[in-house]
């Protein structure tokens, strides 16, 4: 019988991966309660698409069995990092840990050849992109412009977008429509409350959320001002590091950590909001991401145990001043870091149900990932469109014309979803946000 | 594995549904049981005609062939113990199809159990095994592992709803067996033979199962005991008392510790073993039922007795027993789950010598299981990397088998002899016992080739052996 014993190479990917992950690993009892939990086991149906798969895979590597790049990479890669497993599992191994160890180590093996090394696009948009908020901006803008100009209408008609990338050509059509940039709110603003003053909000404005769906962001702080908060955004924020994370780059995302919880720290508020489950997911893990670091370990855990989704906030201090009746049938896709991570289920179908006129209904599947994970779906969009395409028929059934996220890539892998559908004419995407704002007469 | 055999293997078998890679083979070395051995290839058919095709070219090549559902067996059913072919079933998932007039379920062997529970009850009928795996397990595992579950006091093992099969033989046949009548007395009555022969007899790839009305509705209700002999007089008072509970579970004091120091939920840390009791049936019976066992318990020194009055009740009496499984893994990484049963009178004797067994070893050993039929599990949690400790667990299982047999009971009552139990099957069978189980398989598979290394142990081995 084959024992685990300690690796005795020399290779220091596989010892860090024995440091970091191998007693994790260990906790696995393999009893296979993930499977039906993983919405990539049930599309690709072998066993290393599997949580429990992968799990033993990242045990073999630190034990030294198999190749970083050539038995592990793809498994790791083909993870959504949904982490519906960690939920499914009876004995409570830390998946979304062992997979983040996973991801670092395949990106620093030594067998990582240049080749195989972060993709050209990966590494731009990680690395001098999302960290900077006046580069994300100027994207922004250029969006906004490209929309504007009627430039997006050409690209689309002459569909040569489609020919460079599908993915991309989706995603292209995906994009919600971009405000102005005269339109943001500049950080360091402090925004009072309409009435009373219940709570002192920080709000975190995230990346992707802060370009691309500013509106969502500007539509946040109205709804927290009429919900009795008093919302600021703090100055020198920046992206919360989870893509990088997700990514194998810790270094990048520790330094965007601390960065955040300087910022933040020094805002004299209740909580922390943020309105993008991805987002909260990795604000309310910097206490494990710097637990090792003695001196930001204190302050990282104090930022974790104020960070709150948007749905928490409302909920708690509603109900809203709801001023418009809904028509239809509205329907709500779980976003997996609230749900499995965040452990928010509850409130955003509570805040739905309460819109005047809405009626709901569950979808089934509704916990189950879209696939869009990240950007799982621009790197494996193949994979991505089969689990969601599953999804599209489950949301059919519903007959619903609203589905609400809560998180920008749900929201946009829907409204792809939607798009393959060919039922853009009957039914909508919208982010929890926006649907409340309308109801309350916002927007 | 060789090339002709690959040849002949791809004129099959397409190769998006056959690996030969080393992390897809690691993925398939392992079940939820102990131990790890590497196949050579895996292989994921898609029918009955592509299993047997299969199974002819391992005949031929005499390569060793492992079918494996979910990989969910605790002891060790579908390990490739012998390198070879791993066979992943979960492919073989298009029907299931439930039979109302004839109360049947006609289902494929990669078909999840609980998928069957839903349609079945769906329908108003109802399949009564469940193990605690089903959420996850293949039908096809479960019957030939013959798992049972909590219900098998009430109604009866795996073995006895099922009434038909497609087989694929070992020497790669395709046959039928029973049918779709509930009586059937022609011939030897091989679905019960291939029903808990673990793999080695046939590989299913269709099962005709036996449902029964599903039971109006159920009550449940907790008592805790502070000596453990009080508990075994309640099993036994309220089995004779003409009352067939549908599930009787116990945990011993190991356990309820185990489980208040994982998720405080006030349970008693003082109580030697609590009881939970469930009955099923007619509203209006049941009431009675339920109220009678309660007394039972009280009458024999229980010192708390709670009936759930609301469905959260229920769940939250329930929450405790499916705590065991998570809060006793945070002793240790390794779990060895036995399933020593006995008939339900020596419960209490059988307590006492596991009990024994974890003073003498010093380990970590607690006892759960369904008390109502006998069928406890004893779960050493331990770490296999400690080779001092994982020595005394090898003797600590010998001596639990050793109890079992002693007072009269059986190695095995729901998991399969598998790997872990084959070195003391002569104890439970006697040697004329098992040879006759020998020519069985030497007859229908005369090259071995079917799920080798299982059931029988290999010449000399006395004795499970963890560590090397």
């Amino acid at each position: 019988m084959n024992l685990p014993v300690k690796p005795n190479e020399t290779n220091t990917a596989v010892q860090n991966l024995y440091s970091d992950a191998y007693d994790w690993t260990n906790q696995c009892v393999k009893c296979g309660y993930c499977l039906p939990a993983c919405p990539t086991y049930e599309s690709m149906g072998v066993e290393s698409a599997s949580p429990r798969g992968r799990i033993n895979l990242v045990k073999m590597a630190a034990e030294g069995k198999i190749d970083f790049q050539k038995d592990l990479a793809e498994p790791i890669d083909l993870c959504l990092g949904c982490r519906a497993c960690e939920t499914a599992c009876p004995v409570g191994v830390p998946y979304g840990h062992i997979l983040e160890a996973a991801k670092e180590a395949v990106e620093n093996s030594p067998s990582a050849n240049q080749k195989n090394k972060m993709t050209k696009i990966k590494k731009l948009a990680l690395v001098h992109l999302f960290p900077y908020p006046k580069r994300m901006n100027r994207i922004g803008s250029a969006v906004h412009l490209y929309q504007k100009t009627g430039l997006s209408k050409l690209i689309r008609t002459s569909n040569v977008l489609q020919k460079v990338s599908p993915a991309l050509a989706h995603l292209e059509q995906a994009l919600p429509a971009i405000e102005s940039s005269s339109k943001r709110i500049r950080t360091g603003t402090i925004m009072p409350a309409k009435g009373e003053t219940k709570l002192k909000v920080a709000f975190f404005a995230g990346c992707i959320m802060d370009s691309m769906m500013s509106r969502i962001n500007r539509l946040t702080i109205e709804l927290l001002n009429i919900a009795g908060c008093e919302v600021i955004l703090p100055e020198n924020q920046n992206c919360c590091g989870a893509l990088h994370s997700h990514q194998g780059e810790t270094k990048q995302a520790k330094a965007l950590a601390k960065r955040n919880i300087q910022a933040f720290m020094q805002s004299d508020s209740d909580v922390i909001v943020n309105n993008a489950g991805g987002c909260g997911a990795s604000l309310i893990e910097y206490g494990h991401l710097l637990a090792d670091d003695h001196e930001w370990a204190g302050a990282a855990k104090d930022f974790s145990e104020k960070s709150k989704d948007i749905s928490q906030i409302l909920y708690q201090l509603g109900p809203l001043p709801f001023t418009e009746e809904w028509q239809g049938i509205v329907s709500y896709q779980d976003s997996c870091h609230l749900r499995n991570v965040q452990k928010v289920q509850k409130e955003p179908r509570l805040l739905l149900q309460s819109i005047p006129g809405v009626s709901y209904v569950e979808m089934e599947g509704f916990d189950r990932c879209c696939a869009s994970g990240g950007i799982y779906n621009l790197l494996h969009f193949d994979e991505s469109m089969k689990i969601l395409d599953e999804k599209m028929k489950n949301l059919k059934e519903t007959k619903a014309t609203t589905i609400v996220t809560v998180n920008p890539g749900c929201q946009m892998q829907m409204s792809i979803g939607i798009q393959r559908e060919g039922a853009a004419n009957q039914m909508k995407s919208m982010h929890l946000v926006e649907i409340l704002a309308k109801a309350c007469g916002l927007d | 594995m060789k090339k002709e055999a690959l040849d002949d293997l791809s004129q099959v078998i397409p190769g998006d549904r056959m690996f030969l890679d080393l992390a897809e083979r690691y993925c398939y070395s392992y079940d939820a049981s102990f131990g790890e051995y590497l196949p050579e290839i895996v292989v994921q058919p898609k029918n009955a005609e592509e299993i047997s095709e299969v199974v002819k070219l391992a005949n031929t090549h005499k390569i060793p062939v492992y079918p494996r559902g979910s990989g969910t067996s605790l002891s060790g059913g579908p390990l490739p113990v012998k390198g070879g072919m791993v066979l992943d079933m979960t492919l073989l998932r298009d029907k299931l199809i439930i039979d109302r007039e004839n109360m049947l379920a006609i289902v494929s062997p990669g078909v999840i159990t609980a998928n069957i529970h839903k349609k079945a009850e769906e329908a108003g009928l109802f399949y009564p095994p469940d193990p605690s795996s089903s959420n996850v397990a293949t039908i096809g595992g479960n019957l030939l592992e013959n798992s049972s579950g909590p219900k098998g006091l009430k109604y009866g093992t795996t073995k006895e709803y099922v009434i038909g099969l497609e087989v694929v033989t070992p020497t790669g046949e395709i046959i039928r067996t029973g049918g779709k009548t509930v009586k059937n007395v022609t011939g030897y009555d091989l679905t019960r033979l291939i029903v808990g022969s673990e793999g080695t007899l046939g590989i299913v790839t269709e099962a005709i199962i036996r449902l029964i009305p599903k039971p109006l509705s159920k009550q449940t209700f907790v008592a805790h005991f502070n000596h453990l002999i009080d508990s075994g007089h309640a099993i036994t008072s309220i089995l004779s008392s003409g009352i067939l509970p549908s599930a009787l579970e116990l945990m011993d004091n190991a356990c309820i510790r185990a489980v208040e120091s994982y998720r405080p939920s006030g349970l008693p840390l003082q109580a030697e073993a609590i009881l939970i009791i469930e009955i099923d049936g007619h509203p209006l019976a049941i009431e009675e039922e339920i109220n009678k066992c309660a007394d039972i318990c009280r009458t024999e020194g229980a010192s708390y007795v709670k009936i759930a009055e609301t469905e959260e009740e229920r769940q939250t009496i329930w929450s405790a027993r499916k705590l065991v499984s998570p809060a006793i893994t945070q002793m240790g990484p390794t779990k060895i789950s036995e399933d020593a049963t006995v008939p339900r009178n020596q419960i209490p004797a059988m307590m006492e010598k596991l009990n024994n067994i974890r003073e003498k070893y010093g380990l970590n050993l607690v006892v759960f299981g369904h008390a109502g039929d006998g069928n406890l599990h004893p779960n050493i949690i331990t770490d296999k990397r400690n080779i001092t400790e994982m020595k005394k667990v090898e003797l600590a299982v010998s001596e639990i088998f050793e109890a079992a047999i002693e007072l009269g009971g059986t190695l095995s009552g729901e998991h399969g002899i598998g790997t872990l139990k084959s070195p003391y099957m002569e104890m439970e069978l006697g040697i004329t016992g098992v040879n006759m189980m020998k020519k069985i398989k030497e007859a229908w598979d005369p090259n071995n080739i079917l799920n080798p290394g299982k059931i029988f142990p290999d010449k000399g081995q006395t004795k499970v052996v963890l560590v090397t």
